[in-house]
């Protein structure tokens, strides 16, 4: 009689105010916070965030290290400049579930990325034949 | 007898879902769903970003990034898929202020921007492949071509839709389900250039660099 302990689990006054009303607010499709204002600070912020990299790299300024460190982290941060201002993610959302599924595949993509790139280098320097010429007759 | 027939009964009028239970309305889980298939979409990319990880230093004594990208052009790219991005904001302002001819303008000029970028795409591969660094040389070119035209593909499709999105909206309007479109090809959209930044940081720039 699992069923009719169902409906009994179910009283349906306190049922119906707790879970009926936050959903009705949300079946908007348009996020209400797409604004002019944010479309062109995102735009502006991804603008310089394209533009220094660029110019780092193409007129070589700094040595190599510190560029490659820069325009990594730009890339970052224009990503996430992308997600607020573009994608307008944030932890509301339909209810948090977008969050919580980007942090999810963040985490897949930062494994397969790490461990590949991880595996297949010590791999290399394990496997590769050394060509060593003096050992040659 | 009359047990089972009370029972019989009973299984008729008994309620199996919470009477209280409201119905979604039509689409309204359609935008977490096109999220969770974006979301897919990514770790396809990283896949391909990891492979051309492994396999983007090995040159088969062919030719080797620096000796192939040219950074102005990559530059102009990247301008346009941006100038793309802010045209698409546009047009999601232009929709919620229910203004047809505004939507629809800035999605054509939003096709035109992407039309622009696979154009430089495609000069760019076949200026490759004159220069014999075609997918076959090695497999730093094998992973390059699959990552980059992915992407391009992607983009591909992304104005195929700008192009059906024009004319669903001229023949209906700015209908409830045309404006669900509207979103779900905005972050369609938007997450291609999410995915341009990785491109254009770890193959272009990163690969004059190394």
């Amino acid at each position: 009689m699992s069923a009719e302990e169902h409906v009994m689990d179910a009283p349906r006054d306190s049922h119906g105010d707790s879970h009926g009303d936050p959903h009705g607010d949300h079946h908007d499709t348009a996020p209400a916070h797409a604004t002019l204002g944010g479309y062109m600070k995102g735009f502006i912020l991804s603008v310089i965030l394209t533009a220094i990299p660029f110019y780092l790299v193409m007129t070589g300024t700094l040595d190599n290290h510190t560029t490659v460190g820069i325009v990594m982290a730009m890339a970052v941060v224009q990503i996430v400049v992308h997600m607020i201002y573009f994608l307008h993610m944030d932890a509301r959302s339909e209810g948090g579930w977008n969050l919580l599924s980007l942090i999810f595949t963040i985490i897949v993509v930062a494994i397969t990325l790490a461990g590949s790139l991880w595996v297949m280098y010590h791999l290399n320097v394990n496997m590769m034949p050394q060509h060593d010429m003096s050992q040659l007759p | 007898m009359t047990a089972t027939a009370s029972a019989a009964q009973d299984t008729a009028t008994r309620i199996y879902h919470h009477e209280t239970e409201h119905t979604h309305p039509e689409g309204s889980s359609t935008l977490l769903g096109f999220w969770i298939y974006l979301m897919s979409d990514c770790l396809i990319f990283a896949v391909l970003f990891a492979t051309y990880g492994v396999l983007g230093g090995n040159y088969a004594a062919g030719p080797a990034p620096k000796d192939l990208f040219e950074l102005p052009l990559v530059a102009l790219n990247t301008s346009m898929l941006l100038l793309s991005s802010i045209t698409y904001g546009f047009a999601v302002i232009a929709m919620q202020n229910r203004n047809r001819k505004s939507t629809q303008t800035w999605l054509l000029i939003t096709a035109l921007f992407g039309l622009a970028f696979i154009s430089i795409e495609l000069f760019e591969f076949s200026e490759l492949i004159h220069e014999g660094a075609t997918p076959q040389r090695s497999a730093f070119l094998s992973s390059f071509f699959t990552l980059v035209g992915t992407h391009g593909l992607h983009v591909t499709f992304g104005i195929v839709w700008i192009f059906t999105l024009v004319t669903q909206i001229a023949k209906h309007g700015l209908v409830e389900a045309n404006r669900r479109r509207l979103m779900c090809l905005s972050m369609f959209w938007h997450f291609l250039d999410v995915v341009w930044i990785g491109v254009f940081t770890f193959v272009y720039l990163m690969g004059m660099l190394r």
